[in-house]
């Protein structure tokens, strides 16, 4: 190395990385333990998985091929191990294994997270700008009273209500319904996901708002009140003073820091986003992960429902490790902590 | 007047500024009382003396549900299913001032019903999650060194992954009822509480009103409970008033997906799960109802919470 400043950046750079990659295993294994750990909460899990009516006999060889019949150590390692090799046990109702089920079901699902992403974060940072620059205006108040109750909107009933309203008495949108982007494009047919994609965004409308509205007013409001902390410091009176132009000022000097804290929710929104959707996918009947776990529910599939659990927490930890290795290359600040 | 700043919201009733050399005359300011300042603040604000009034309603409807409710929330009636809000029967009175659902059972009724539910399990999980997230926050602050270390990671452990998943799992297993969704609901929220709880009880540690404790021989015990607790409490009580609200939410969407009580029982979020089968049918009624009543308490907690915070932290007054 040229330079020994340098090298020890990158030497802090890689303790970091690996202090966090040591931690999202950490979680990782905590979420195994925690799911596996759920299923034993009533007694004996045995009886999840076998009808009301079933015999003695029968009840007794799905223990034993289940191997709930062993220890508990020994039934968490072979969790584990199944888990590493992708077998998190069939589905009770369709005799498919599970994983592939709720695999197969996933991208319809990102499609719909991302959209309500796109959604919550281009619309709520301009807002929030307006906002926080027309502080205590009519305007600034109607917008945080709108923002307030966005928050308050429990999300799948506002699915029913668009449902209701735009969907079934104005007929501008189609009330259930999906057309694949994801599917063909992870199968490599980008072209094709690329021409369905207006259709798809007609689909698309009303579950992505239904979704994303909480995390639009939240984000909105999160914006404006880090603008104001922003706009009140003194860097942002030197530049005004400098004579420097409103427009440059709000864009240049107190946009890019107000958004930090914007930026290190967009990892965990996600997350927020995915568990939003197994109540809004119901509402819209979108054939995704979500509708796929609240029929488990009902039909009380475990392995299908564990299985999402388990798949929805690794995305889940993937992604913020992500986010986390990207934002401490952004801000060095983070690293050295 | 330097000696005149105020330490926090609450335990500044009374300031005595002692004389000495800078400030050679003596001074007592009396402050009114905690609740006597949040009186006149709340008068002054608008919304929050709205919000107030919504819950007391809704609190009074759950309190007094069964000598409010015109009629059983349980009582089926096949000839009277589905009656629209407002619509008069052949004497010309309204029986139904809601209307009724998919069973012929009375809208109204059931909503009132439903307040009992939503408030209880709301400020119940609030409780479970408050006290447990408090307990080992101000634990960890206050001890630090493996404990400390051990909470912190079940507390990471807990924020990495989408807790409603891991509600359902749990609810799928024990099956759905009122006392398997308090404790979920609660223990989804201890994190919050335990990292503000720590943070505040490091920052409070170090000071001179706990070493003032222990030289006068208090035990860690009284410490914490006595000296530390009351000086963390303030962005707890803030938190917890949020909290309360999304608790709500959560338990809507639970029943909404048939996981948070049994059907016999009305909830909001469970109403909204038997409209769904009318909503086709463009029978807005049973769904529009149950969704007003979750959505103006959520928001009037919502914005009693807003003003707690400014109250409490006057610095972040309009943020």
């Amino acid at each position: 190395m040229p330079c020994p400043y340098l090298w020890n950046t990158y030497r802090m750079m890689l303790r970091y990385i690996t202090r966090r990659l040591l931690q999202s295993l950490l979680v990782i294994l905590g979420v195994t333990l925690l799911t596996f750990l759920t299923l034993h909460l009533a007694g004996d899990p045995t009886y999840l998985y076998v009808s009301e009516r079933a015999s003695q006999e029968e009840i007794e060889a799905t223990r034993k091929k289940l191997g709930f019949d062993q220890p508990l150590p020994v039934q968490y390692v072979n969790f584990l191990s199944g888990l590493a090799r992708g077998d998190l046990g069939m589905s009770i109702r369709s005799r498919k294994p599970a994983l592939d089920l709720v695999l197969e079901r996933l991208p319809a699902t990102l499609e719909l997270t991302i959209f309500a992403m796109i959604i919550s974060t281009t619309i709520a940072i301009p807002i929030g700008i307006i906002s926080a620059t027309k502080r205590g205006t009519g305007l600034d108040g109607g917008i945080m009273l709108l923002a307030m109750f966005g928050q308050s909107i429990p999300s799948f009933w506002l699915g029913i209500m668009l449902l209701l309203s735009v969907g079934l008495q104005l007929k501008l949108l189609p009330i259930s319904g999906h057309v694949a982007v994801l599917d063909p494009m992870l199968k490599g047919d980008i072209s094709t996901g690329l021409t369905n994609l207006p259709d798809a965004l007609r689909y698309l409308i009303m579950p992505g708002v239904t979704i994303g509205l909480f995390s639009l007013s939240r984000n909105a409001r999160l914006v404006r009140s880090s603008m104001l902390e922003v706009l009140s410091q003194d860097y942002v009176t030197t530049a005004r003073s400098k004579g420097l132009s409103e427009r440059v000022v709000i864009m240049k000097h107190a946009f890019r820091n107000a958004l930090i804290p914007v930026v290190t929710m967009l990892g965990l929104e996600f997350g927020f986003l995915l568990s939003g959707v197994v109540v809004t996918e119901t509402v819209f009947s979108w054939p995704g992960v979500g509708r796929l776990v609240t029929n488990a529910i009902t039909q009380r599939d475990i392995p299908v429902v564990q299985a999402s659990v388990v798949l929805f927490s690794f995305l889940f930890i993937t992604l913020n490790l992500l986010v986390d290795l990207i934002y401490a290359q952004l801000d060095p600040r983070i690293r050295l902590e | 007047m330097r000696s005149l700043i105020r330490v926090s919201a609450w335990n500044n009733r009374k300031v005595r500024v002692k004389p000495d050399a800078a400030h050679p005359v003596s001074l007592m300011v009396t402050e009114p009382p905690v609740w006597k300042r949040a009186g006149r603040s709340l008068l002054r604000a608008k919304w929050p003396i709205l919000a107030l009034v919504i819950l007391g309603v809704v609190a009074f409807m759950a309190v007094f549900a069964p000598s409010i409710a015109p009629k059983d929330p349980n009582r089926q009636s096949l000839v009277e299913r589905l009656i629209e809000p407002m619509k008069a029967n052949e004497n010309g009175e309204i029986v139904y001032f809601l209307g009724t659902d998919g069973l012929g059972r009375d809208l109204w009724s059931r909503i009132i019903y439903g307040a009992q539910v939503s408030l209880a399990v709301g400020v119940m999980a609030v409780m479970v999650g408050g006290l447990m997230g408090t307990t080992l926050g101000v634990l960890a602050g206050y001890r630090g060194g493996l404990l400390d270390d051990i909470i912190m990671r079940l507390a990471d452990i807990q924020l990495a992954f989408p807790f409603i998943l891991l509600a359902i799992m749990v609810l799928v297993v024990l099956g759905p009822g009122v006392w398997n969704l308090i404790p979920v609901l609660g223990i989804g929220q201890w994190v919050t509480y335990a990292r503000i709880a720590r943070g505040q009880t490091i920052s409070q540690r170090e000071k001179e009103y706990v070493e003032a404790a222990r030289c006068i021989g208090a035990n860690d015990r009284r410490i914490m409970l006595r000296a530390i607790l009351p000086n963390v409490l303030a962005p707890l009580i803030v938190i917890a008033s949020f909290n309360v609200a999304s608790a709500i939410l959560a338990e809507a969407s639970l029943s909404f997906l048939g996981l948070g009580v049994p059907p016999t029982v009305p909830t909001w979020g469970g109403i909204l799960n038997e409209s769904r089968d009318q909503i086709l049918a463009g029978k807005w009624w049973p769904a529009l109802f149950p969704g007003l009543a979750i959505m103006f308490t959520v928001l009037s907690l919502n914005i009693l919470g807003d003003w707690l915070r400014d109250f409490l932290d006057p610095r972040l007054r309009g943020r």
